[in-house]
């Protein structure tokens, strides 16, 4: 059974179609790259998988549970986490409770105990306080513990974001365009840095990314998203001398 | 002399983040307004400024919680208090038998922010799916239909106004819900779900993307905070012994507003200064007569020029952070170098 399977999926705001008839299957483990030109719909697809928009028609299934209809906090607890496109951390609150709030739900008390700081509450914050700081030294983060996230600077920012996601335990992580803003020797850096999540928190990753050598460079698998369609699919070699895939990218003539 | 005050800052923080500072100022709080009201102590006037300055703290932390933390923007908190006042005043009144009146006020003071807490638990729906101004004109309304709700409801006075409540609100009870709606609003604050809180202030749709339930969140904001402004009502009344519906018009609201972003928003110990001194600048300029109204808007433009987030503006005093959230990093640094030591 694949992990994560897009059945027919189609969006539509108003009347213009973001995501047609898309059809994907994902196994446990694998590293695949969503690609295409600037409003193909790739963010709408992860935003689709995350339950921040509800699909029109269609259907998603992850390990099996149908998440079409259900709520991005109930999404993400069953194990899908993702990153944005632009950093979206919570600028005013320090490293460290950026990540504690990922472990919203984890953290087992009820509202109760939270108002009256009572029961479960002190070995609760106690235990996910510890988690997040062991995380965030995985990160080489813990350092930067008490300092204001929006002081990091914008490569410790995209690094934060992705610990953030990985707190709330996640068995498939989506990165969108982790790359923005970054020289080709960072670029370089981050394509050991994503190989290396997913072998330490033994993730599958889906990544958007407009970097060619960086998606060429890791991916195992490539889908190309033109106007909400798949136009193409496959190996990253194959994808490279694809002419639908130059058409789209270059245009009909400098495809010739 | 700069030593000198720097050793008395540096004697304060140790002494405000000890773990027995918090029950023994309670308990001394509670014994000092005991004394003061049975001994004479203070006068009767001075005694009546510290019921008005304890019921706006209540009522602006409970706001800031909402304005502050969550940063939404609601104008209602007055019409939350009017529910309190007058169902904790109708107990009183109608329902008490009148010579235990002194044992079951504190029930109808729970009462009134358990009915002023249902209410907010309605007026959290529409947030589900509003922010900002949207939800602003929401509490607009819903204090405009509280007050015009009264004014329509003859058994209670209508627009007469209430009155026959007995003098039940004394200091020490002042004090009580005070330090009690202060503790538990810096509990909740402290808490998953008080970092739920600041997260939807921050960005709503990540928040819910790293697991926040958003509509829990935003239910307990509303209830949490709507029960303290009704138990703030169901003091004021018993402090005034009268009340109409004109006292919880939105004049009231935006008094409740000036406090919360005059002492800063998302800090509780703004909250608390803001209370204090927008309270006791009235009352000191009450001589002034009309002109008190014209000084005291100038200088929230003067304040909100120089300091536009407040006088604490997001920061926090340190005794009200947990010393658990304070030395988190301190002592992860501390283990971390023990653990490098050990290896080394």
């Amino acid at each position: 059974m694949p992990l994560l399977e897009l059945k027919n999926i189609t969006h539509r705001f108003e009347g213009l179609c973001a995501v047609a008839n898309f059809n994907f299957q994902l196994a446990q483990g694998e590293l695949v790259g969503i690609i295409g030109p600037n409003g193909a719909g790739k963010t709408t697809v992860f935003n689709l998988i995350t339950g921040v928009y509800r699909a029109t028609e269609g259907s998603i299934s992850f390990n099996g549970d149908e998440l079409v209809g259900k709520t991005p906090h109930q999404i993400t607890k069953r194990g899908i986490a993702r990153t944005f496109q632009n950093i979206r951390l919570f600028k005013e609150l320090t490293v460290l409770d950026n990540v504690r709030t990922a472990y919203f739900g984890e953290a087992l008390y009820s509202p109760l105990e939270a108002l009256l700081h009572i029961g479960r509450y002190r070995s609760e914050e106690k235990r996910i306080t510890e988690r997040a700081l062991e995380l965030l030294a995985i990160f080489k983060l813990d350092d930067a513990a008490s300092e204001l996230s929006k002081n990091l600077s914008y490569g410790l920012q995209r690094k934060l974001e992705i610990a953030r996601a990985l707190a709330t335990n996640p068995q498939l992580l989506l990165l969108d365009e982790p790359a923005a803003g970054m020289n080709p020797n960072e670029i370089k850096q981050l394509m050991y840095f994503i190989g290396w999540i997913r072998k330490t928190f033994s993730v599958t990753i889906i990544l958007i990314e407009h970097q060619m050598r960086l998606v060429m460079g890791i991916c195992e698998r490539l889908v190309v998203l033109d106007f909400g369609a798949t136009i193409a699919q496959g190996l990253p070699s194959e994808i490279k001398s694809n002419p639908k895939v130059l058409e789209a990218y270059l245009g009909e003539e400098a495809a010739k | 002399m700069a030593a000198f005050y720097k050793n008395i800052l540096a004697r304060w923080q140790y002494i405000s983040t000890h773990k027995f500072f918090w029950p023994v100022f309670f308990v001394a709080g509670l014994a000092f307004s005991i004394a003061a009201a049975t001994f004479d102590i203070l006068d009767l006037y001075l005694q009546l400024i510290l019921i008005y300055v304890g019921i706006n703290i209540i009522l602006t932390v409970s706001l800031n919680l909402v304005n502050g933390y969550m940063g939404e923007f609601s104008i209602g908190h007055a019409g939350f208090m009017a529910i309190g006042a007058y169902t904790a005043s109708l107990l009183t009144v109608n329902i008490f038998p009148a010579g235990a009146l002194n044992y079951l006020f504190p029930l109808a003071i729970v009462a009134g922010g358990m009915a002023a807490a249902a209410v907010g638990l309605i007026v959290a729906v529409p947030s589900f799916k509003t922010r900002g101004d949207y939800l602003a004109i929401v509490t607009l309304a819903f204090g405009m239909i509280v007050k015009s709700g009264i004014e329509n409801i003859e058994a209670i006075g209508g627009p007469r106004g209430f009155l026959g409540m007995s003098k039940l609100t004394t200091l020490p009870w002042v004090f009580f819900w005070t330090v009690l709606s202060v503790w538990v609003i810096r509990n909740l604050v402290y808490s998953k779900f008080g970092r739920g809180v600041l997260s939807i202030r921050e960005d709503e749709i990540a928040s819910d993307l790293m697991s926040v339930n958003t509509r829990q969140v935003k239910i307990i904001v509303f209830v949490v905070s709507s029960f303290f402004a009704g138990v703030a009502g169901g003091l004021f009344a018993h402090a005034l012994q009268f009340i109409n519906p004109r006292m919880f018009d939105i004049i009231k609201s935006t008094d409740i507003l000036i406090m919360v972003y005059l002492g800063g928003i998302a800090s509780i110990g703004g909250s608390i200064i803001g209370a204090v001194i927008y309270t006791i600048l009235l009352e000191i300029l009450r001589p002034l007569g009309i002109w008190r109204m014209v000084l005291m808007p100038l200088m929230l433009v003067v304040l909100m020029i120089y300091r536009p987030r407040g006088i604490m503006g997001m920061r926090e005093a340190r005794f009200f952070v947990p010393l658990r959230d304070l030395l988190a990093a301190k002592l992860w640094k501390q283990k971390k170098k023990e653990a490098s030591d050990a290896s080394a």
